[in-house]
């Protein structure tokens, strides 16, 4: 390392802060807690009727991009600064190509399903 | 004119490895890395999730997820591999700090967290497999042996992983070029809890509504 003074001027590696200091441990506790609390809530939602019954899945998905969101901030250290860009951009694509594959394959084989004649039973 | 700092070559907003102030460092050039590994594999994990999703409801009259997933036993494994996370972090932390000995303390706490993780989901495929409900019985249940198991795969060979740089912080020490492996491994280790958050909302969650 070429001293304290510049070090704001390197790129950020993922998972890594520059300031080491208690702060650290205290983001790693905050990250556990919020982890721990959707999660919770997640069981519990399916398992008891707090919910109205349809809106128990959109409930699910927003619970766990919440609970990927705070993975990402809190354990990896994702953040908004100019020493992220790299990682933050590489992140965005993936998560372009996992929507893309995972709403494409559903979109086609359900119209695929749609399309399909009745079928007797056993074939299903 | 001589240079007297880097300061002096290179603007404020400019980081290394985007032009400004030469290459970058050699542990931001390797954690990047890998970060697009483990994109990667993450992508590797949404075609697994795409045949799972199409599949779920093909279960060709066999046993469903509802008969089959126990919540009690997936919350318990949720919450090891999220405490092994965290415990993760913290060994990470501990080497950055150079304690050696807490290392140590938080490297075994995360292994045996996984490894309860991994004996979970093995005695789990072991009870589905005994009741005839095996990956051959559907496609739902195809689909769902090959999601699960890539995870459980995954953090097998984490373990192993963390077993092996164990071994290398006992040898070698707490250098510069092991902590740059341990924040590989810690990303690795991060990653994958992210893919069982999504495993344990699609699969388990939605399976047993």
């Amino acid at each position: 390392m070429l001293g304290h003074g510049i070090l704001h001027l390197h790129d950020r590696a993922p998972g890594v802060r520059h300031e080491e200091s208690t702060v650290d441990f205290l983001t790693y506790t905050a990250g556990l807690g919020f982890a721990i609390v959707l999660t919770i809530v997640s069981f519990v939602i399916v398992k008891t009727n707090l919910l109205w019954g349809p809106g128990i899945p959109v409930g699910l998905i927003v619970l766990a991009f919440a609970q990927i969101g705070v993975h990402l901030v809190f354990f990896l250290h994702m953040g908004t600064g100019p020493d992220h860009t790299n990682n933050v951009v590489a992140l965005t694509f993936g998560m372009m190509i996992c929507f893309l594959v995972i709403t494409g394959s559903l979109v086609i084989m359900t119209n695929l399903n749609a399309n399909m004649m009745d079928m007797p039973h056993p074939l299903r | 004119m001589t240079v007297t700092s880097l300061a002096d070559i290179a603007p404020h907003h400019l980081a290394p490895g985007r032009g400004g102030g030469g290459p970058a460092p050699t542990r931001i050039v390797v954690a990047y890395g890998f970060w697009i590994f483990l994109l990667s594999d993450i992508i590797l994990f949404s075609g697994l999730f795409a045949a799972y999703a199409v599949l779920a409801n093909s279960t060709a009259r066999g046993p469903t997820g509802q008969q089959l997933f126990d919540l009690n036993t997936v919350f318990i494994e949720t919450m090891a591999l999220l405490v092994s996370s965290y415990t993760a972090g913290l060994a990470m932390l501990s080497a950055e700090w150079q304690h050696r000995s807490r290392f140590f303390v938080f490297a075994a706490l995360t292994f045996v967290l996984g490894a309860a993780f991994v004996g979970i989901e093995i005695s789990e495929f072991a009870g589905m497999v005994s009741e005839g409900a095996g990956p051959s019985r559907s496609a739902f249940l195809s689909a769902f042996f090959t999601l699960v198991g890539t995870h459980g795969a995954h953090v097998t060979t984490g373990l192993l992983w963390l077993l092996y740089m164990v071994a290398q912080v006992a040898v070698k020490g707490l250098r510069p070029a092991i902590l740059q492996r341990l924040l590989c491994f810690s990303l690795f280790w991060h990653a994958l809890d992210i893919v069982w958050v999504g495993v344990f909302t699609l699969v388990y969650l939605f399976g047993v509504r």
